[in-house]
C-alpha cells in the first residue's frame, strides 16, 4: 500500500516536472512554437465561429417563427371538380373550429397602380382580411380594414412607404385616391416598414393591400384557394391541423391532394435541419484546418525529437524509463496543441459575437461548440504527438550518447 | 577490509556481436570481470578496442549477445528495457567525456534530473542535489547555468549528478578527455576523494597516464581483457 502510494506521488512529480520542462522548450523556441500553435488556433477559431454564427442565426429563426405565431398554419386549396377554392362559408367554419383563433385569406394579384398620370405596372397587390391585422403591427399610420369594409368590398387600400414616395410626392397620402387597375381606391393607412423580416421572408412582401373580397372580385375569382389559419397555442397545432384536414377531407368527398398543409413547426423544422447540415459541413471543412494543424505539430516533434537526442540519450542513461521519455514529448505535443485550442476558442468567440453582430442574430456562447474545440485540439496533440513521443522512447541511448 | 571482499559485479564469457552487412563482427571475445566494493579500477585500451562496448554493457545501456552479467545481485541479461532503466536509476552514476548538462536547467536542475526520474519528492530532491554540489565544491555555483560554467565546473556538475541516487557504481568514460591537464587533475583528485569514501569507480580511458590514477587497470586489446594486478606495472603501447 505504501509502495503504490509511492508510486502514485512519483509519478505525479514526473508528471508535473514533464509540464514545467515542456513549458521551458515551448519557450525555448518561441518563433517555432508559435507558428506550430497557429495552426490549431486557426482550426479551431474557424470551427468556433462557424458554429456559434450558424447557431445564432439558427436561434434568431425560430425567435422570428415564435413571433409571428407558434402553431401558425398556411393551408393550399385546389379543392375537386366541384369546387376549386373555399367560400366564405367555408372560411367561417374553419374559424369556428376548437383552437383556431381565426383566418387570413392570402388573394395576390398583379396590377398596375396610376395617379395624377404617373403609373407603374407590376406591383404586387395582397387581398387580406381585417383579422390579419390583429396578428402583425403592418400599419405605421391611418387605419386597417374593418368587417364592413371587407363584407362590402369596399375601395380602400393601404400602400407601402415606397408607394407614398413615388405617388404622393409632399401629399398625405391618407384620405386620397389612387387607381388600381384603373379602379378609383381611396388609401386608408400606410405600411410600415418592418426590414427584412421572416414574415415577409416566407409569404413575400406586397407594395399595396386591399380588402381580400375586393381583390377576388378584381380578379373575378369567388374561391379562395390559399389561407392561414392562426392557432391559440402551439401545442394545439397537431389537433388544428387534424381538425383541419377532416374538414377539408370531408369538403372535398376524400378526394386525393385536394390540399396541402404547411404548419409553421414543419417549415421550422426544415430550416433547422438544413442549417445544422450547413454547420456540420461548414464545422468538416474548418477541422481538415485542424488536421493542417495537427501535421504540424508532429512536424515540429520530431524535428524536435532530433534536435534533442542526445538530451533523450542522456536522460536515458540517467534512468528515465522509455514510458517516461515517451510522455514528456506526449505532454509537450499537447500542451502545444491546447495552447492553440485555447487561444482558438477566445478568437472563435469573439469573432463570431462581431459576426453575430454584423449579421444582427442573436449571439450566444456555445458550450458544445468549445467543448468540441478544446477536446479536438487535445485530441489532435495526443494523436499527432504519438509517433514523435514514440521515436523518442524507442532512441537507443547508444546511438543518442554517440552523438556527444 | 572485510567489506572490500564483496564482489558485486561479475561478468562472465561476455560476448557481443554485432551485424555488419551478412557477417557479425565480434566486439568483445569472452570478458570475465570481477569488481569489489570500494574498488577503483581503470579499463585502458585504444579506440577499437571494444571498450566503449563494454562500458555500454557495464553501464546496462546494452546487453551482451552471450555471457552471464550479474550486477548488484541482478542478472542483467534477463531484464527487459523498463527493468534495465530502473537499474540505471538505481545502480549505475554515470559521468561522459562532455558533461552533457541540459543548457537550460541551472546546476541544481541539472542534478537533480536522475531523482525526478526516480520518482524523489520536489523538497527531498533540491535537499540531495545541493548536498551533492557541495560535495564536489560547487557550493557557491549552484544556480548557474552550465554557459556560466567551465569545463572543469560543467564536469564536477556531472559528477554530483551521477551520485545523487547513491549508485553502488560510478561509470566515468574518459572523464578527463575534455579538459586541461591542471583541470584534469583536480578531477582525478576529486575520483580519489570518492574512492576513499568508499565509492566504487569504474573508468574507461585510452589514457596511460589517466588510468594510473585507478588502484588496479585492467587492459581491453581486440575485445579481449588481460588484467594487471599493479597499476605501476603496466606497459601500454
Amino acid at each position: 500500500m505504501k509502495n503504490l502510494l509511492n508510486k502514485i506521488s512519483g509519478a505525479f512529480t514526473m508528471f508535473t516536472e514533464s509540464v514545467s520542462m515542456s513549458i521551458a522548450n515551448i519557450t525555448q523556441n518561441r518563433l517555432r512554437s508559435f507558428l506550430t500553435i497557429l495552426g490549431i488556433m486557426i482550426g479551431v477559431t474557424a470551427v468556433i465561429a462557424l458554429i456559434t454564427t450558424v447557431s445564432g442565426v439558427s436561434t434568431s429563426i425560430s425567435d422570428s417563427f415564435t413571433s409571428m405565431g407558434a402553431g401558425t398554419m398556411t393551408v393550399a386549396v385546389t379543392g375537386n371538380d366541384m369546387q376549386a377554392g373555399l367560400t366564405t362559408e367555408n372560411l367561417e367554419k374553419i374559424t369556428e373550429l376548437d383552437d383556431v383563433t381565426g383566418v387570413t385569406p392570402t388573394v395576390a394579384a398583379t396590377i398596375t397602380v396610376a395617379r395624377n398620370g404617373e403609373y407603374e405596372s407590376d406591383i404586387s397587390l395582397s387581398g387580406k382580411n381585417d383579422f390579419y391585422f390583429t396578428t402583425t403591427d403592418a400599419v405605421s399610420r391611418g387605419r386597417t380594414f374593418n368587417p364592413i369594409d371587407i363584407d362590402t368590398m369596399a375601395r380602400v387600400c393601404l400602400i407601402d412607404q415606397d408607394m407614398v414616395d413615388e405617388f404622393f410626392y409632399g401629399v398625405d397620402p391618407i384620405g386620397e385616391t389612387i387607381y388600381l387597375n384603373s379602379l378609383n381606391f381611396t388609401v386608408v393607412g400606410i405600411i410600415a416598414d418592418t426590414g427584412e423580416s421572416i414574415t415577409e421572408m416566407v409569404s413575400g412582401t406586397s407594395d399595396i393591400y386591399a380588402p381580400y373580397t375586393t381583390v377576388m372580385k378584381m380578379n373575378d375569382a369567388t374561391l379562395v384557394t390559399s389561407i392561414t389559419v392562426y392557432v391559440d397555442s402551439a401545442s394545439n397545432s397537431d389537433a388544428v391541423e387534424t381538425e383541419v384536414g377532416d374538414y377539408l377531407d370531408s369538403l372535398f368527398s376524400y378526394e386525393d391532394d385536394t390540399y396541402t398543409i404547411t404548419t409553421m413547426d414543419s417549415i421550422q423544422e426544415t430550416m433547422d435541419s438544413m442549417l445544422s447540415m450547413m454547420s456540420a459541413l461548414l464545422g468538416g471543412i474548418a477541422s481538415i484546418s485542424l488536421i493542417v494543424g495537427g501535421i504540424g505539430i508532429m512536424n515540429m516533434m520530431l524535428t524536435s525529437v532530433t534536435e534533442r537526442t542526445v538530451e533523450i540519450g542522456l536522460k536515458k542513461a540517467i534512468g528515465a524509463e522509455p514510458a517516461q521519455i515517451q510522455i514528456e514529448f506526449l505532454i509537450e505535443a499537447f500542451l502545444l496543441s491546447m495552447i492553440g485550442g485555447v487561444i482558438g476558442v477566445v478568437l472563435g468567440i469573439a469573432l463570431s459575437a462581431i459576426l453575430c453582430n454584423v449579421m444582427g442574430t442573436t449571439f450566444t456562447i456555445s458550450y458544445s461548440a468549445i467543448a468540441l474545440g478544446v477536446g479536438f485540439s487535445a485530441a489532435v496533440g495526443i494523436l499527432f504527438g504519438w509517433s514523435p513521443a514514440r521515436k523518442a522512447s524507442n532512441l537507443n541511448p547508444i546511438d543518442a550518447l554517440r552523438r556527444m | 577490509m572485510s567489506e572490500k571482499q564483496e564482489v558485486f559485479f561479475r561478468m562472465r564469457d561476455i560476448v557481443k556481436t554485432y551485424p555488419l552487412g551478412d557477417e557479425e563482427t565480434v566486439i568483445l571475445k569472452g570478458i570475465n570481470l570481477s569488481i569489489y566494493r570500494g574498488e577503483y579500477i581503470s579499463v585502458l585500451g585504444p579506440s577499437g578496442s571494444g571498450k566503449s562496448t563494454l562500458m555500454n554493457i557495464i553501464g546496462c545501456l546494452d546487453k551482451a549477445t552471450s555471457g552471464e552479467y550479474i550486477l548488484h545481485g541482478s542478472a542483467i541479461d534477463d531484464l527487459d528495457e523498463k527493468e534495465l532503466a530502473q537499474i540505471r536509476s538505481r545502480e549505475v552514476g554515470f559521468i561522459f567525456q562532455n558533461s552533457q548538462m541540459l543548457p537550460k536547467l541551472d546546476a541544481l536542475k541539472n542534478v537533480e534530473l536522475p531523482l525526478i526520474y526516480a520518482g524523489v519528492r520536489p523538497k527531498e530532491r533540491a535537499h540531495r542535489a545541493e548536498e551533492m554540489l557541495v560535495k564536489v565544491g560547487l557550493k557557491d555555483r549552484i544556480h548557474h547555468t552550465p554557459n556560466m560554467l567551465s569545463g572543469g565546473q560543467q564536469q564536477r556538475v556531472a559528477i554530483a549528478r551521477a551520485l545523487v541516487t547513491h549508485p553502488t557504481l560510478l561509470l566515468a568514460d574518459e572523464p578527463t578527455g575534455a579538459l586541461d591537464q591542471t583541470t584534469g587533475q583536480q578531477i582525478m583528485d576529486l575520483f580519489q576523494e570518492l574512492n576513499d569514501d568508499g565509492h566504487t569507480i569504474i573508468m574507461i580511458t585510452h589514457d596511460l597516464k589517466v588510468a594510473k590514477h585507478a588502484k588496479r587497470v585492467v587492459n581491453i586489446i581486440d575485445g579481449e581483457l588481460t588484467e594487471s594486478s599493479d597499476a605501476e606495472e603496466v606497459t601500454f603501447a
